[in-house]
């Protein structure tokens, strides 16, 4: 399993270990983990997103980067979604590969086109009010760097 | 022909609903062909927004993307994840 969209937490620690697991040819395993900040007053945020369509575009941006990348053997997407507070984990991407190269670069490749092609949107609550989180034009940037 | 329409976050929330199904008669239309229609006919808020996004059968669209009988048509803003 490599992409999946959850409400739960998920353990980070425990999911590159997994992704080691009954291999030999694994030398490098990038990770990040996107959070919650609190800016702007921001008390919780909850997530929606397109069931059905956010696990196809997620899967589509995986086969991408192991097609740009074919020394990446292993990657591991964690999306939450539903209500999430400050400082708690919102994604994880994790990328393993036979040296840091593929893996950092794979790493960030697939968070730069999660950010502009995956279906989520993120809400935030704060003590005034709730409001939609808009898109910025330097996640379009990011993306297109690739 | 018969098309399955989505709207999702600020959209949902401005049409006031999640979706709907709508009749045409033909058999093929455009992505853009078919949010003018549907802003023609009380979807008011496809008409004023620039910024949508659209996806068909749950893979992204542009306005020229074809629509065709049973489809399922999204429309939505700029994605915000991650």
């Amino acid at each position: 399993m490599r992409v999946s969209v959850q409400s739960e937490d998920f353990d980070a620690g425990r999911e590159c270990t997994r992704l080691l697991e009954g291999r030999r040819d694994i030398g490098a395993v990038a990770s990040f983990i996107g959070v919650v900040r609190g800016d702007g007053g921001v008390e919780t945020m909850t997530l929606e997103h397109y069931p059905g369509m956010t696990e196809k575009a997620l899967e589509a941006i995986v086969d991408e980067a192991c097609s740009r990348w074919p020394a990446v053997v292993g990657v591991r997407v964690i999306h939450r979604v539903g209500e999430l507070r400050v400082g708690e984990q919102i994604v994880f991407v994790g990328v393993a590969g036979g040296h840091r190269g593929e893996a950092f670069a794979a790493c960030e490749f697939i968070m730069d086109y999660l950010k502009t092609r995956a279906p989520f949107w993120k809400k935030e609550q704060t003590a005034a009010g709730s409001r939609w989180v808009e898109a910025r034009d330097s996640d379009d940037a990011a993306a297109a760097r690739w | 022909m018969k098309v399955h329409v989505r709207y999702f976050a600020s959209l949902r929330e401005s049409v006031g609903r999640a979706g709907e199904e709508i009749e045409f008669a033909g058999d093929r239309l455009s992505v853009a062909g078919l949010r003018e229609h549907l802003a023609a006919h009380g979807v008011d808020v496809l008409g004023q927004t620039a910024t949508l996004r659209a996806a068909v059968n749950q893979v992204m669209a542009g306005p020229e993307t074809a629509v065709g009988d049973g489809d399922e048509v999204a429309f939505f803003p700029p994605v915000t994840g991650g």
